[in-house]
Formats: structure tokens, C-alpha cells, sequence
């Protein structure tokens, strides 16, 4: 009498009847996690259909070509010391130029940049990978179009993001509406999918309406009219369901990411712009939020002209801006399941220009972070001789960065994604 | 449950000229151009429906600004000549640093003036938009640009920019076969799509494969790879000189090709020509037509019946282009006519383009335009950077327009038009103008809601219908009707009261509805 599969499917069919009775009012993702909860146990991991696992990827951007021969040092190949007269910086312990390389790999004699202290310090406890000569075939020495063709996976730098096609791969074509979030003025074209789109904010205080800023008592009634979702009468599938829907989704998003990141940080962080994205973002990872990834950046990196000065600042906003955020990680637990990768969207020339300063190069490093990384300099760094035109050869292909950031870490399939399958610079332990 | 509506007509008869009231008049003005005041709906109604669409259609007579090929600079700093470049390629080999520096700041600083000037044509676009008394030939301007579409930041010559822009003004609702065999010679195409690097025995594929895809006949529509590597043969010597288009006899491969089954020595001329012969293109173009102008609600979610009149409809479209050799004038006159676009089942049903959202405000309201640099702003955060579409597929419009992000940046800009105040920290500027909301309850212009007896201080419920009628593309839902009414009646305070008009119809901006053409 007592048949288990008839009972469940009695549950499912009243659960069912339910969620679609309230299926109109409700935000796309609520929905989508009360379904969740009706799947069978062993797949109790799933918290939402088409999310295999909790890991999240940080994407933190270099806008500018950020010169990676000054953040990861080759101080023992001489033609480094040769070719940048008043730019390169001394080997570990011996300070040339204002600075002295921090121990990276002494047997292959590269270190970091002396005010990457806070790399330094998560090289030291095992949680930076460096991947070093990263690029791809005919760089292109344009800002827009080699950041294009970072942020498409594709050398022809055209069509939709690699991150907004692995979200639409990841959610069988239904994504939530914060599975992938950018904090920036504008979403990135990494981010855009076919049908994923991120959600994009540049402080979380505005992404909501701003009406009631602008005076008069309007927000209550606001409130209401926004959160109403689908109106009685109003046709499935109409225009006006889809825009009652989404903004019933962008009002719940708003909520919870404003309550996020009200709360105050476990760990202080510095006064960067960079530190304060990158604040939001642990914020909103502490909060429970669901979205997978996370893309964050900083610009100022086109160093043409006196460069020693403001590529320090940077080096230093960049290194204690990690640090601040892994800690912080660390501190609520969720380390474990947060990889950052850290890239820009070239390198710069080895040798440096009349002005001290240098001119748009081609390949360079990424930094990989984390503990799940394989610590270390991993790849073959480029040979300061052997060039092409008075830039480096690249050593890996970015592609293969982002097959391992996608296959080994996130544990999606990766070759839709980048439309081929490339070396994998081995960052991802196990 | 309301019961389903009937499906439209599914041809291109034209609808009863008594049926061609207020409401009527709105629509033609929302969907062919960017809307419009109260006063200038009630002109329109009272012209006629077949006046009115020719006013809309044949705005040759109406005034335009003028635009000479010299109001935006030409040579604004000469990029660097091929002899520089050769120069830049030895000092770098040579490792001649002062020579290097010297024409690299050349040249970002070329770049550099660049952009600004392409700033600048953004505004004077937007600008454009919001002035002109042919609406129609700025919105098919803005629907080749996304149609043919083309990044400034690939070609990085704002001035060749100018000129398609000026392209697609001139052919904006022309004939489409002259208009495509323009395309293929424009200068900032060609570059766009690598066909300057395109010669006889190693033909570049880029130019042929959009055309056939994205510009004439449409993905799926019969053509083949070889169609596309016969097509790029047939476009070699199709180039650039300078900032000029040139025919490059050497360059051109003029053997023999097979394209779409015709065997000639084709050259590029030949491929639009026969791939304009085909029906699928005139489908094509009445399609994106039928998307940007009628309804662009997916084919999955129309009613099966209503999906069939569409397609009947587009069919209708696409045989009236082909009769008419191309010409658009005359379709788009009778698909602003028909009784199918002014059906009940097409108000609303098109989503505004961040552009149109931006320009519709402040022709309908009657805002001051603020800021233009802060209202390219917004579109670029809404999704359309004017002259740099996402890709050379453009931009998808519809529904692709909105997600959590862009809604409440449309919901900002509308209050920044509204207020003059900058929201929060966006980067627009502040702005003094006031703008008048009371006038719009005042003034003229009946035949739109309950206006007439609402006099200098309407009820609750007469000021909130005259809003709701000049604002929203369709009657508003009860329930909203009821929430606003309630709002605007609590607004009883000294300082609430004289804000009262404003505040309501700010809220109305913030609706979901609002963003419905």
C-alpha cells in the first residue's frame, strides 16, 4: 500500500500546484530555489537547478596594459637590467631604481614587484600561483581591442563573453538574475551571454531607484507598485508580465545586496578603490548570495611616462587589496571555495622609452589566488631576448587559463566555452 | 482570467479612417518617431489617418537641420602616414627610443582627439533626435546604424563614422538595394569588416559573410559556405584610399564565381544584386522592420494565432518591398496605415531602445533635455553606446534591452530628466532647468484622458488619468490606477501638494509599463 514514488509524486503534484499559483508574483530565482528544494536529496548539493557546486570564480581586471616586467621581475637575466636602465628594480635584498625585487622563484631569479607585499605574504602561505608570459597569437597593442579579445576568449576579440557564455552553458538557458555580478560602472563584455546578463552596479547604494532622493514621500508607493510583480490579468508571456517579473527580480536583488554589504567587514581594508569592489564582493559572498562570479577592476595601468611612481602605487593598491579580501575570506570560511584571477590586457614593451617609462607591450603575467591554487610561478617566462618587434612571445595562451579557471575549478565543460581545448598552465592543485 | 485577444489582421489593409483617433495618432507617433506632446497628437488626429502617416512617411517636406560633411572635422590630427609607420616599425627593430616616442604620442594623441570628437557626435545625435521634425529619419538612421552596424573603436576614425551616420540618414527610408550597394562601399564598413585586406588569391571572408548573414538574407536562408567564399572573391579590390572609397582593378578577382547558382564573373555589385533577388531578403529586412517598429514580443510567447498573423503580415510586407523594386517609403506607409499595426494587440508591445527611452521623455513630457553628455551616458549603460553596437550583429533589442541592471538606470534617467537633480553618484551633471509637470495637465491637447474639466487643480483621480493617458502607451491597469490615486490624494501637505503633479508622475516613470512603446 505505502509506495513511496506515489507519496512524492502526490508531494510534488501539491507543491507543484502551489509554486504555480504563486509562480506570477514571485522573482525569477526564488522560484527557481523553492523548485531546488523539491529535488531529490543526493542532490542535496545543487542548491539550484543547474548550479553543480558553491565555487566561485573573482575576476579583478588591469585596465591600461599593467607592465608585468615590473610586477614579476626577471632581476637574473641581465638584459632586464640592460634594457630598462632606470626602471628595473634590484634583485631580492639589493635595492636598484628606489626598489628590491621580493623573492618569487630564486632558482629561476624572478620576484615580485617590491610593493606587492601582500602577494608576497599569500606566496608565503601557499595561495598565489603566478602564471608567467600569458597572451595569445598576433597581439594586438589597442586597449579596446586587446581587452576585447581578453574578455571574449576569442583572438578575434568579437561576440559574447567567455563568462557570459560558461553562465548560460552553467544554467541550461535560465540564469538567475545574480549569477554573475560586476561591480564597475558598466557590465563587462566578459560577463554578457546569450541570454545571461549581469547584474552591474557601481556602489551598491545605487543600484535601486533614486527617485525618493529627488524629494517628496514616493518611495513606500514605489515600493509597492515594484514589488507587485505580475498583475492580476496581465498575459503570460506578454511584454508587461517580462517587465513586472524583472522588476520584481531587480527590487529583490537590490535588497539583498544593499543588506549585504551594510554589514561591516571581518577584517579592516584599505582606502583603494580597488579594495573597496573587492569589500562589496566578500560582502555579498558572506551574505549566502548564489552568484558564481564575480568581476571587479582597476584602471590607471597605461604607464608611458615616469613610471616608477605610479606603478608602485598601483603595485601597492593592487597587493594590499588582495591580501585584505583573502583574509577576509578566510575569516568567514569561504576561502575554500573562492578562486581569484587577476589579468590585464597586455603587457609592456622590455625596453623602456625616452619618457622612463614604457610603451604597449604584449604577454604578461596572471595572478591566480586562493587556496586551492598551485602555489608558485608556473609557465615558462618569456625570454627577454628572443622577442618579437621588442615585445615578448607569449608562453601560454590565455585560453588555457580560463579552460582550468572553468574545467578544474568551476567543473563546467569548457569546450563550447572557448571553442577549442589549449595547455592547462596546471594552477588548479589536485 | 481576461480572455485572450483576437488575433490581428493578417494583411495590410489599411484600418477604417474614423478608427484613427487620439490614441491612434499617439502610437503612429511613439513607433515612428520618438513620441510627442499632447498638442501635437491632437494635430495629427485631426489631420486623418492618411495625412498623418504621409506627414510621418514623406517628411521631405518637412524642415531639417542641415548636415555638411564639414561639421564634424576631418582631419582632425592626420593619423600617422604608411611612411611613419614603416618609420615606427625600423625605430622600433632599431630600438630608436626618442623616434618610437615621438610618433606613439602622435598617435594617442590622435586617438585621444578622436574620441572626443566622437563624443561629440553622440550628443549632436541625441540632440538631433530630440529636435527634429522628421522623427522617421532618425529612427531609420538608428535602425540601419544597428543593422549595418559598425565599432568606432575598431576603426578608430570618428570622421568615417560621421559619414555612414550621414549614409543612413540620407537613404533612412530610400531604397534598401541602393542603400546596400552604398554599404558595401562605405569606407568605415569596409574597414570594419577587413575588406581592405581582401585581394585577389587571398580574399578576406569577413565582408561577404555578414552581408549574406546579417545584412540581406539572414542566418539559415539557403545560402552556403561557398556562396560566402565566392561572394568575398567577388568583394576583393572593394577599398579604402585614405578616407575614400576606391576600386582596386589589380586587386579584384574578376574569374568566374557561382553564387547563389548564378555563374558570371560576378564582383560585388553582382553578389547584392543577387542576393537581393532572392525572397528571403525582402523577409529579412520586413522582419526587423516588423521587430522595431510593430511588436518585438518572441515568437515562443505569442498565441499560436497571433504568431500566424505575423508571419502573414511580414509575408504581406515583404512582397509590397519587392513590387516596390526595394523602395521603403511605400511599405513603411502601409504598415503605418494597416489596420494590424494599429491593432489593440500591438499597443505596447515593443520595448523602447535606452535612445528612444531618453528621447521619447523629453518629447512627450516636455522635460528640458538636461545634459546631453549625461543622457549618452545612460544609454551606454542601458546598453547602447551609440556608434559602438555590442558586436557586427547589433543590437538585439526587445527584451535583451532589460535586465535588473539597466531598469533602474531607465528608472534614474527618467528621474534626472524629470528633476534636473543627478541620482545618487552617476557621473551626469546637475541641472538647473525646471520642468514644468503641471503644464502637462493644464494644457490643451484633449483626447487623451480626463484632462478637459480637470482645470488648475484637478481631483486625484483626473490628474492621475491625464497622466497615465499622456505617459503610458496603453491604458494603465486598474490596480495601478488605484495606488496612484491613493498616492496623489495623500499628497495634502502645503509642500506635497504644490509636488504632487511631479512626484506622481515620477512614480508613473518608474513602472514597468513605462518602458513600452
Amino acid at each position: 500500500m505505502h509506495d513511496p514514488s506515489t507519496f512524492s509524486r502526490r508531494v510534488f503534484i501539491r507543491q507543484g500546484v502551489m509554486l504555480a499559483s504563486f509562480a506570477a508574483s514571485l522573482p525569477h530565482f526564488i522560484q527557481e530555489s523553492a523548485m531546488g528544494m523539491l529535488a531529490p536529496e543526493g542532490n542535496a548539493l545543487g542548491s539550484r537547478p543547474g548550479v553543480p557546486d558553491e565555487r566561485i570564480l573573482v575576476v579583478v581586471q588591469l585596465s591600461g596594459g599593467n607592465d608585468g616586467l615590473n610586477a614579476v621581475i626577471p632581476y637574473g637575466d641581465a638584459e632586464y637590467h640592460n634594457a630598462r636602465p632606470g626602471l628595473a628594480l634590484g634583485e631580492p635584498g639589493k635595492a636598484k631604481n628606489g626598489g628590491a625585487a621580493l623573492e618569487l622563484d630564486k632558482d629561476r631569479g624572478i620576484g615580485l614587484h617590491p610593493n606587492l607585499t601582500g602577494l608576497k605574504e599569500l606566496h608565503d602561505q601557499g595561495k598565489l600561483c603566478v602564471v608567467a608570459g600569458v597572451g595569445y597569437p598576433n597581439p594586438n597593442r589597442s586597449h579596446f581591442a586587446s581587452m576585447d579579445i581578453w574578455q571574449c576568449g576569442r583572438p578575434e576579440g568579437k561576440g559574447t563573453g567567455w563568462l557570459g557564455r560558461y553562465v548560460d552553458a552553467a544554467c541550461n538557458g535560465s540564469p538567475a538574475a545574480d549569477m554573475a555580478v560586476s561591480v564597475g560602472r558598466t557590465a563587462p563584455l566578459a560577463l554578457m551571454g546569450v541570454q545571461s546578463k549581469p547584474v552591474a552596479f557601481e556602489s551598491a547604494d545605487l543600484f535601486r531607484w533614486l527617485g525618493a532622493d529627488a524629494g517628496g514621500a514616493m518611495d513606500a508607493e514605489y515600493q509597492r507598485m515594484a514589488r507587485a510583480g505580475q498583475l492580476a490579468g496581465v498575459e503570460a508571456g506578454s511584454q508587461e508580465s517580462f517587465l513586472m517579473r524583472t522588476a520584481l527580480d531587480a527590487q529583490v536583488t537590490s535588497d539583498r545586496i544593499r543588506a549585504a554589504v551594510k554589514k561591516q567587514p571581518l577584517v579592516p581594508y584599505p582606502g583603494s578603490a580597488l579594495a573597496k569592489q573587492l569589500q562589496t564582493v566578500a560582502a555579498m559572498i558572506r551574505d549566502g548570495m548564489k552568484t558564481r562570479v564575480y568581476y571587479v577592476s582597476m584602471g590607471g595601468f597605461d604607464t608611458h611616462a615616469n613610471q616608477p611612481g605610479s606603478h608602485g602605487n598601483l603595485m601597492r593598491q593592487l597587493g594590499d587589496a588582495l591580501l585584505a579580501f583573502q583574509k577576509d575570506l578566510a575569516a568567514q570560511g569561504n576561502d575554500g571555495r573562492v578562486v581569484t584571477m587577476c589579468f590585464s590586457e597586455f603587457g609592456r614593451r622590455v625596453r623602456q622609452n625616452a619618457s622612463n617609462g614604457t610603451d604597449h607591450g604584449t604577454a604578461g603575467p596572471v595572478f591566480v589566488l586562493g587556496p586551492a591554487v598551485q602555489p608558485g610561478l608556473r609557465g615558462t617566462y618569456p625570454s627577454l631576448t628572443d622577442l618579437d618587434g621588442g615585445d615578448l612571445k607569449f608562453t601560454t595562451d590565455f585560453r588555457g587559463v580560463y579552460q582550468e579557471l572553468l574545467g578544474k575549478w568551476m567543473r563546467a565543460p569548457t569546450d563550447a566555452v572557448l571553442g577549442g581545448t589549449y595547455d592547462a598552465p596546471g594552477l588548479i592543485r589536485g | 482570467m481576461t480572455p485572450r485577444r483576437p488575433a490581428p489582421p493578417a494583411d495590410l489593409a489599411p484600418l477604417a479612417a474614423a478608427r484613427f483617433d487620439a490614441a491612434a495618432a499617439r502610437h503612429l507617433l511613439s513607433r515612428a518617431g520618438f513620441g510627442g506632446t499632447p498638442a501635437q497628437v491632437d494635430a495629427l488626429a485631426a489631420m486623418g489617418l492618411d495625412r498623418a502617416v504621409d506627414l510621418v512617411v514623406r517628411y521631405g517636406d518637412q524642415p531639417a537641420k542641415p548636415v555638411s560633411p564639414d561639421d564634424f572635422d576631418r582631419d582632425l590630427i592626420p593619423p600617422l602616414t604608411r611612411e611613419e609607420r614603416e618609420q615606427l616599425q625600423r625605430a622600433r627593430r632599431e630600438r630608436d627610443e626618442a623616434t618610437v616616442e615621438r610618433l606613439e604620442r602622435k598617435e594617442n594623441q590622435t586617438k585621444a582627439e578622436d574620441r572626443r570628437q566622437l563624443q561629440s557626435m553622440r550628443e549632436w545625435w541625441i540632440a538631433r533626435m530630440i529636435e527634429t521634425a522628421r522623427p522617421l529619419e532618425e529612427k531609420m538612421t538608428l535602425f540601419w546604424h544597428g543593422h549595418f552596424a559598425t565599432g568606432a573603436r575598431t576603426i578608430e576614425d570618428s570622421w568615417l563614422m560621421f559619414q555612414q551616420n550621414q549614409l543612413f540618414r540620407t537613404h533612412a527610408t530610400g531604397n534598401f538595394a541602393t542603400l546596400a550597394l552604398h554599404v558595401i562601399r562605405d569606407p568605415a564598413m569596409i574597414k570594419y569588416l577587413d575588406n581592405d585586406d581582401s585581394r585577389r588569391g587571398r580574399p578576406n571572408e569577413n565582408l561577404a559573410r555578414e552581408l549574406l548573414e546579417l545584412f540581406v538574407l539572414g542566418e539559415g536562408s539557403g545560402y552556403t559556405e561557398q556562396d560566402i567564399k565566392e561572394g568575398a572573391r567577388a568583394l576583393t579590390g572593394y577599398t579604402v584610399e585614405g578616407e575614400e572609397f576606391t576600386f582596386r582593378e589589380a586587386n579584384h578577382d574578376g574569374g568566374p564565381k557561382t553564387i547563389l547558382g548564378q555563374r558570371g564573373n560576378w564582383n560585388g555589385d553582382d553578389l547584392v544584386r543577387i542576393a537581393l533577388g532572392r525572397v528571403a531578403c525582402s523577409r529579412f529586412i520586413c522582419g526587423k522592420l516588423y521587430r522595431y517598429f510593430v511588436n518585438d514580443v518572441p515568437e515562443g510567447d505569442l498565441p499560436p494565432d497571433h504568431a500566424a498573423a505575423r508571419a502573414a503580415f511580414i509575408d504581406a510586407m515583404a512582397a509590397e518591398l519587392r513590387a516596390n523594386q526595394y523602395e521603403l517609403a511605400p511599405v513603411l506607409g502601409k504598415l503605418f496605415r494597416s489596420a494590424h499595426f494599429h491593432d489593440a494587440s500591438n499597443r505596447a508591445s515593443v520595448i523602447k531602445g535606452p535612445a528612444q527611452l531618453v528621447v521619447q521623455t523629453v518629447r512627450q513630457l516636455g522635460t528640458p533635455p538636461r545634459q546631453l553628455s549625461s543622457l549618452t551616458a545612460a544609454c551606454e549603460l542601458m546598453g547602447q553606446d551609440l556608434f559602438q553596437p555590442p558586436n557586427v550583429k547589433g543590437w538585439d533589442g526587445g527584451r535583451s534591452w532589460i535586465n535588473t541592471s539597466t531598469l533602474f538606470v531607465r528608472q534614474n534617467v527618467a528621474i534626472y530628466l524629470l528633476t534636473g537633480k543627478r541620482p545618487g553618484m552617476y557621473d551626469w551633471e546637475n541641472d538647473s532647468a525646471r520642468f514644468d509637470a503641471d503644464a502637462l495637465v493644464a494644457g490643451g491637447g484633449a483626447g487623451v484622458g480626463a484632462g478637459a474639466n480637470a482645470g488648475n487643480d484637478p481631483s486625484p483621480e483626473a490628474l492621475v488619468d491625464r497622466l497615465l493617458a499622456v505617459t503610458l502607451a496603453t491604458s494603465a491597469h486598474p490596480s495601478r490606477r488605484e495606488e496612484l490615486v491613493r498616492f496623489a490624494s495623500q499628497q495634502t501637505s502645503p509642500g506635497a501638494r504644490a509636488d504632487r503633479t511631479l512626484s506622481t508622475l515620477a512614480l508613473i516613470t518608474a513602472l514597468p509599463e513605462y518602458q513600452l512603446a
